[in-house]
């Protein structure tokens, strides 16, 4: 599965579109994290706890949006795009949609 | 015991602001580091490589960062608030965090085997607060994402 959040895959040609795919999940953040989130939150700076689970969040939300993709036979996704919300307390929707498309 | 209550929060702020400075300080200095080791990595936003580049391979790289201001810099903002105008202590965290997002992105491409980034997007979502009160731990989340290519030639 190639994906990329250009028009078209570069160096390939496009020779048919699927139509949309999207993959999401919502996360939350640990209670222990939480803690430390929340005194890292005094001093400022990075919180490394959320960093890390929401890069892993995004990389579930992409697994699942190229099972979509594979299953309707693609073996590409462009034009690839992020959402992030904050559906509720404390949590956090990841978001990834893309055409899938075959190329060659 | 009252005295005690009333002390606490210059003894926060001045700890929060002493701090913050030290641990911008040595993020500035590591960034700088980290941006000259991943200079060979070229970002651009344009849409699509120029048309005589001769692309062998390519795949989305992504960089985030979650970044929180310090206590000190939160409670000057909000008294700058109350008269508006520019709101000089958030800025330098969010292009420290912005130039953190696009060095991590540039770190993965580096790593593996790409020397170009098109079509780089830089997004910011604010996270949601753990309490209801709208206390609690608050972030802004910066992510950097382009599509890695490499060339066939490295003539380019």
């Amino acid at each position: 599965m190639i994906i990329s959040n250009t028009q078209e895959i570069p160096g390939k040609t496009i020779i048919e579109f699927f139509g949309v795919v999207s993959g999401s999940t919502v996360r939350a953040k640990h209670i222990g994290r939480d803690i430390a989130a929340g005194l890292k939150n005094v001093v400022g700076g990075e919180l490394a706890g959320y960093t890390e689970l929401l890069s892993e969040a995004r990389g579930e939300a992409i697994r699942r949006m190229s099972y979509q993709a594979e299953s309707m036979g693609a073996n590409a996704i462009v034009n690839v795009r992020f959402a992030t919300s904050s559906v509720a307390q404390g949590a956090a929707e990841l978001f990834a949609y893309g055409t899938a498309v075959k190329v060659e | 015991m009252e005295f005690l209550s009333l002390l606490i929060t210059p003894v926060m702020l001045l700890g929060a602001w002493i701090s913050g400075s030290v641990l911008e300080r040595r993020h500035l200095n590591n960034l700088r580091l980290l941006e000259s080791g991943s200079r060979g990595v070229l970002a651009i936003t344009v849409e699509d490589h120029p048309p005589n580049w001769d692309v062998e391979d390519c795949e989305l790289v992504m960089g985030n960062v979650v970044i929180s201001q310090d206590y000190f810099k939160r409670v000057a903002a909000s008294v700058k608030g109350i008269f508006g105008g520019n709101i000089r202590v958030f800025e330098p965290l969010l292009v420290r965090a912005r130039r953190e997002a696009l060095v991590r992105m540039k770190g993965v491409a580096h790593a593996r085997g790409y020397d170009t980034i098109i079509n780089v997007r830089i997004e910011t979502s604010r996270l949601a607060n753990s309490r209801r009160d709208g206390k609690g731990t608050a972030g802004v989340e910066i992510l950097a994402f382009g599509t890695a290519i490499s060339l066939r030639d490295s003539t380019v």
